[in-house]
């Protein structure tokens, strides 16, 4: 089924993609979502902007985009970021989507390096821009060797490198990208999100997928599938906390960013997520 | 090959071996590495195979630690329920966990079998977490209890094995190799690069630990002394094949093949 280019496309197909490679992906995402975790190799595309800026997500979310959807990018949590804008701007011109800042608002809501504070609905979808999907990386080098532990479980390497943490500074150190396993069973690398953003991915009602562009890996975490971070028994996973509450909204429950705002020291939190902050900034001003 | 039916008829757990080679052969294209060899090892018993370089002594360990597929030949071993066998029949990852729990490989480098750039307590934990560990406190105090078992101090649980001496490089193989209580290990030259004092310390504590553990171990080495001091049985290889078996002492004081005669002649006294 292939879809007429329209003069307010600007003679690209809608979304970019053409119709075959979206149906490649479209395959790659069921089976994704089929294999809770399990990282699927697909036929990723030269995009229209460099590797690590997207392209792993952007093809993920050209291949689900429909014309009624309403879409939301995020790059650390803000919408007004280099890569955000670009990349909101890329499918607002190339599939004349309706795009929004607001979660709420969002039917699919593609995502660097942020999960949005405001919880997330069975009507939504999250795409995750993933620049390196093989959580066993640095771990063991042979990719046919990863691939045998993710087959047949043996995730005690994994467990090695939480050891060391604790052993040399007493607590894991692992602030991003922490590693999680999916319904019980397979390994996977949530992308460079803070921990903070962790137990949000658990039980989440909304479809979580992950794209690799460059590594050309695709993976999927459906709703109401349970992610699990790795601990230990006696060092159970906790997520970062600040003594600070956000300079602008003054919420206590938000994941802040440290910013220096002059040479002598000076410096403010704020929360991370840009919609959450107006949020809480109205709210306090309508009371 | 009466022990064979021997076994079958008893049935007993303490009576079938622990490991049965029956006419393993291993070819690299013409060259012959191992042909025909065939022996047991039974439950707590410490096999030595000695034999010149290049006699196919370490084929052979590699054949029966599964790390090389034979050409030929059977390999049975006993299971801990009891249950035995062919190990190139078993599915994979049996096969892997078998070889992360019930066997231990020393090799003779210790930087082939540490990672050296973990620490210490890491080295030895990682098995236990491999099999689902999840405990910190009792990872780390199995570590420590190693570490004192191997002779090296606990204050360097934390240290990685890149400072440690080349004894203690070794030792700490043998803890990270023991700490899943395993039933049979495979060493290969576990004293290879080691100078005297240290390689009799080493045997010390090989030797006890294996009484204490009732470990069965297969250990390849060329130096007859080594042999003398840690096998109960010998078996010579010569070209590949066995040419010579039995008791140590009775191997080496009173050897029957010549190039057995040969070798022990050239022992330094």
């Amino acid at each position: 089924m292939s879809e007429i280019a329209s003069s307010e496309t600007g003679g690209y197909n809608f979304a970019y993609l053409d119709e075959q490679t979206k149906r490649m992906i479209r395959r790659a995402i069921l089976k994704a979502v089929a294999i809770p975790g399990y990282q699927v190799p697909f036929a990723s595309r030269e995009m229209p902007l460099p590797y690590g800026w997207g392209t792993g997500g952007i093809q993920v979310t050209a291949s689900i985009i429909g014309r009624d959807d309403t879409l939301k990018v995020i790059d650390q949590g803000a919408d007004d970021t280099t890569n955000a804008v670009s990349i909101r701007r890329f499918f607002a011109r190339t599939a004349g989507v309706a795009t929004t800042e607001q979660t709420s608002e969002a039917s699919i809501i593609q995502t660097r390096h942020r999960i949005p504070e405001m919880p997330l609905t069975e009507d939504q979808i999250i795409v995750y821009q993933v620049p390196i999907p093989e959580p066993l990386r640095w771990l063991e080098p042979r990719e046919a060797e990863t691939r045998k532990m993710h087959a047949l479980a043996e995730y005690g390497p994994m467990y090695v490198r939480l050891y060391e943490d604790i052993a040399q500074y007493g607590r894991v150190t692992t602030a991003y990208d922490y590693p999680v396993l999916v319904n019980g069973r397979y390994l996977m690398r949530p992308s460079p999100i803070p921990k903070f953003d962790n137990p949000k991915m658990d039980m989440n009602p909304a479809l979580q997928l992950f794209g690799a562009g460059r590594e050309k890996r695709i993976y999927a975490v459906p709703p109401h599938t349970s992610v699990k971070s790795l601990d230990f028994a006696d060092h159970p996973f906790a997520v970062e906390k600040w003594d600070e509450r956000c300079a602008i909204c003054g919420a206590d429950d938000s994941f802040l960013d440290e910013i220096i705002v002059d040479d002598r020291g000076g410096r403010m939190f704020v929360c991370s997520d840009t919609d959450y902050c107006r949020g809480c900034q109205s709210a306090k001003a309508a009371e | 090959m009466t022990e064979l039916s021997l076994a079958d008829v008893t049935h007993g757990v303490g009576l079938a071996p622990l490991l049965r080679v029956a006419g393993l052969a291993k070819n690299f294209g013409e060259r012959v590495a191992c042909r025909d060899v065939s022996f047991e090892i039974w439950r707590g018993e410490v096999l030595g195979v000695v034999g010149e370089s290049g006699s196919g002594k370490t084929t052979l360990l590699n054949c029966l630690s599964t790390r090389l597929q034979p050409d030929a030949g059977r390999i049975e071993y006993r299971l801990r329920d009891g249950r035995v066998a062919e190990l190139f029949e078993l599915p994979e990852p049996a096969r892997r966990l078998l070889m992360r729990t019930d066997w231990g490989f020393v090799h003779q480098k210790p930087r082939d079998g540490l990672r050296l750039g973990l620490s210490a307590g890491a080295n030895i934990g990682e098995r236990l977490m491999a099999i689902g560990e999840r405990h910190y406190g009792d990872i780390r105090s199995a570590a420590v209890d190693w570490l004192a078992k191997v002779e090296i101090e606990i204050e360097r649980v934390d240290e990685a094995p890149l400072t440690f001496s080349g004894g203690m490089q070794q030792r700490l193989q043998i803890a990270r190799n023991l700490v899943s209580r395993p039933r049979l290990v495979f060493m290969d030259e576990p004293t290879g690069g080691l100078d005297v004092s240290v390689q009799a310390r080493l045997l010390d504590l090989l030797r006890g630990l294996c009484d204490e553990l009732g470990l069965a171990a297969i250990v390849v080495t060329h130096d007859l002394g080594v042999a003398r001091l840690l096998a109960h049985r010998l078996i010579v290889m010569r070209g590949g094949a066995i040419v010579e078996t039995g008791l140590t002492d009775q191997v080496l004081d009173d050897p029957q093949h010549p190039y057995t005669q040969l070798l022990v002649s050239s022992m330094l006294q």
